[in-house]
């Protein structure tokens, strides 16, 4: 059914929470995330021409990088894009077919491979580019926050989180249920001011992106005039300058 | 949005049958259109099928196409699936009280045709139009336009046949009335996509407007991808400009022109001259209905591209 489910207060809306301030854009989440997808609930995922030019394939998780501001309030923020598992996305309304649906139980928008035409609309109608193509199978693919991770009792329960979660070296990635105001992942929402992406689309997104923190005070400007050691030509005097800076 | 060669030839062609068969269901039993109309009937018939088996051809899986007619409730493409399947059914009644010569049944049949002609268009124009993330295809003059293109590429075909048919102006005047009308709406709907403010930026896109402007410095992969080469088409401005001039000209004031000319002198250079007519709308339509498509932008390339 594409209708989308109901929308009930206390609804279980389980999601992610990224945090820009800490993502170094290692790809770390999009590599772990491509190798536990490529088998599983959404495998295999498709890569043409692996090994020479024109490599592409299916992925979940996109790690842009972005600059911001100007001088000295700029800055490099990095940026994982992937489903946002939104509360009214139209990607599933527009399905002809009912492969594209909204669990009810805990919001995570998935598509039922089996239904799946390949007519490509979904994608089209998702803002966020969330939605790739298998053209191999021919139906689309999408990030399912690892359905068959977070309920697989098979893993110990430590191990119960997507991918992404688990692998981020900055754990700038949460998962949590976004419906529970006194969930981990609510508080950390209202305490850093996360952030929906395009709001004026009108989808809603579930997954929250934290804004990268003010720094309180800008660092003092390096003194251009000390010479650096690498500016010191004559070995002697880099030697001696070494010497006298330990 | 790539103009892929499928949906292109889709549109233009189920557009005109589905023209063709709205004005022979509406016309045919008033008896404004010479001869039997079997020739329109099958010509629309034939268009509006292969159209429709071409936009299969877009699909992933196409032995599963059946599927799409099960989501009516929320979906305009399924809506479209059941509205063209239905539709068949007045237009194989009315082809058969044609054959039989039953006017009671063709009157009715006519109109249960017209009526789903117009709906499927209808359907069709709704699943670009219900687009949030394009732009331009999110736009109050998109259904009327597919509905324009399609009764004004419908007329101009029926006109044809029935000048080959000999004589019948009434389907002429409703090609130069459509074509007129088409060409100003496709002018005013040009004009508010060119003025047209952005749906999003990539300041909202990635939630760093706060801290100034931004841009992009490293993009995710270096290579293309599905989203690059199904969103990311686009094309230059001065060609749009160049193939809008084209599409007016050729599609629209051309066979308008021809189909006046045709009025007023009738006999066989108004056979030539609704062939002709015919022909140039047609292929405006090709690329009228490819401009459609590469000159729309979807948000994803915010993401990409800024
Ligand atoms: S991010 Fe895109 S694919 Fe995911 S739920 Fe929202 S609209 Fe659908
Ligand atoms: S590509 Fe598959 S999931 Fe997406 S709208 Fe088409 S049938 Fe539905």
């Amino acid at each position: 059914m594409t209708c989308l489910p109901e929308i009930t207060p206390g609804q279980k809306k389980l999601g992610l929470v990224i945090d820009l301030d800490t993502c170094v854009g290692c790809q770390a989440c999009a590599t772990n995330c491509k190798e536990w997808n490529a088998s599983g609930h959404s495998g295999p995922l498709p890569d043409t021409k692996p090994y020479s030019a024109g490599a592409e394939g299916v992925w979940f998780n996109r790690v842009h990088s972005y600059e911001a501001g100007e001088g000295e309030r700029g800055r490099t923020v990095n940026f994982p894009r992937s489903c946002l598992h939104c509360e009214t996305p139209d990607c599933v309304t527009v399905c002809p077919t009912g492969a594209s649906y909204k669990r009810i139980e805990d919001g995570i928008v998935l598509v039922d491979h089996d239904l799946c035409i390949g007519c490509g609309l979904c994608a089209w109608a998702c803002p966020y580019g969330a939605r790739e193509m298998d053209e191999d199978e021919g139906v689309m693919k999408k990030c399912t926050l690892c359905i068959d991770r977070i309920y697989n009792t098979n893993i110990p329960e430590a191990q119960r989180q997507p991918a992404c979660v688990l692998t981020c070296p900055t754990s700038a990635r949460h998962f949590g249920d976004l419906g529970d105001p006194d969930s981990k992942v609510s508080k950390l929402v209202a305490e850093r001011g996360g952030q929906p992406l395009m709001p004026e689309l009108g989808y809603k997104p579930v997954n929250s992106y934290l804004p990268p923190r003010n720094r309180s005070s800008v660092a003092a400007k390096p003194d251009e005039a000390v010479p650096t050691p690498m500016d010191i030509k004559n070995p002697l005097l880099r030697w001696m300058d070494k010497v006298l800076t330990r | 949005m790539n103009p892929a060669p499928s949906i292109v030839f889709f549109t233009t062609a189920s557009g005109a049958g589905y023209g063709l068969l709205f004005w022979l269901g509406l016309l045919r039993p008033l008896g404004l259109v010479p001869g039997q109309g079997l020739v329109a009937l099958a010509l629309a018939l034939v268009l509006i099928t292969a159209g429709l088996l071409s936009s299969t051809l877009h699909l992933g899986n196409p032995q599963r196409a059946w599927r799409a007619v099960s989501q009516w409730r929320s979906s305009w493409l399924s809506r479209e699936g059941v509205a063209a399947i239905l539709t068949y059914i007045p237009a194989l009644l009315l082809g058969l009280a044609l054959w039989v010569d039953a006017p009671a049944l063709a009157l009715i049949a006519g109109l249960l045709a017209a009526a789903g002609a117009v709906a499927t268009v209808y359907c069709t124009g709704m699943i670009y139009a219900s687009l949030k993330p394009i732009r331009q295809w999110h736009h109050p003059l998109v259904v009327p336009g597919y509905l324009a293109l399609s009764a004004f590429s419908g007329a101009v075909l029926l006109a044809m046949l029935a000048a080959f048919a000999g004589g019948g102006a009434v389907p002429a005047l409703l090609a130069v009335l459509t074509g007129a009308a088409a060409l100003l709406l496709k002018r005013a709907y040009w004009q508010a996509i060119d003025s047209g403010p952005p749906i999003a930026t990539i300041e909202s896109a990635t939630t760093l407007g706060f801290i100034g402007k931004v841009r992009q410095l490293d993009p995710p992969h270096t290579e293309q991808n599905y989203l690059l080469r199904e969103m990311g088409f686009r094309i230059a401005r001065k060609h749009a400009a160049k193939l809008r001039l084209i599409a007016q000209g050729a599609g629209f004031a051309l066979p308008v022109l021809l189909a006046l000319l045709a009025v007023l002198v009738g006999g066989t250079p108004a056979v030539l001259a609704l062939t002709l007519g015919a022909v140039l709308a047609i292929g405006g339509l090709l690329i009228e209905r490819w401009l459609m498509f590469a000159e729309a932008t979807h948000t994803v390339m915010l993401y990409y591209r800024g």
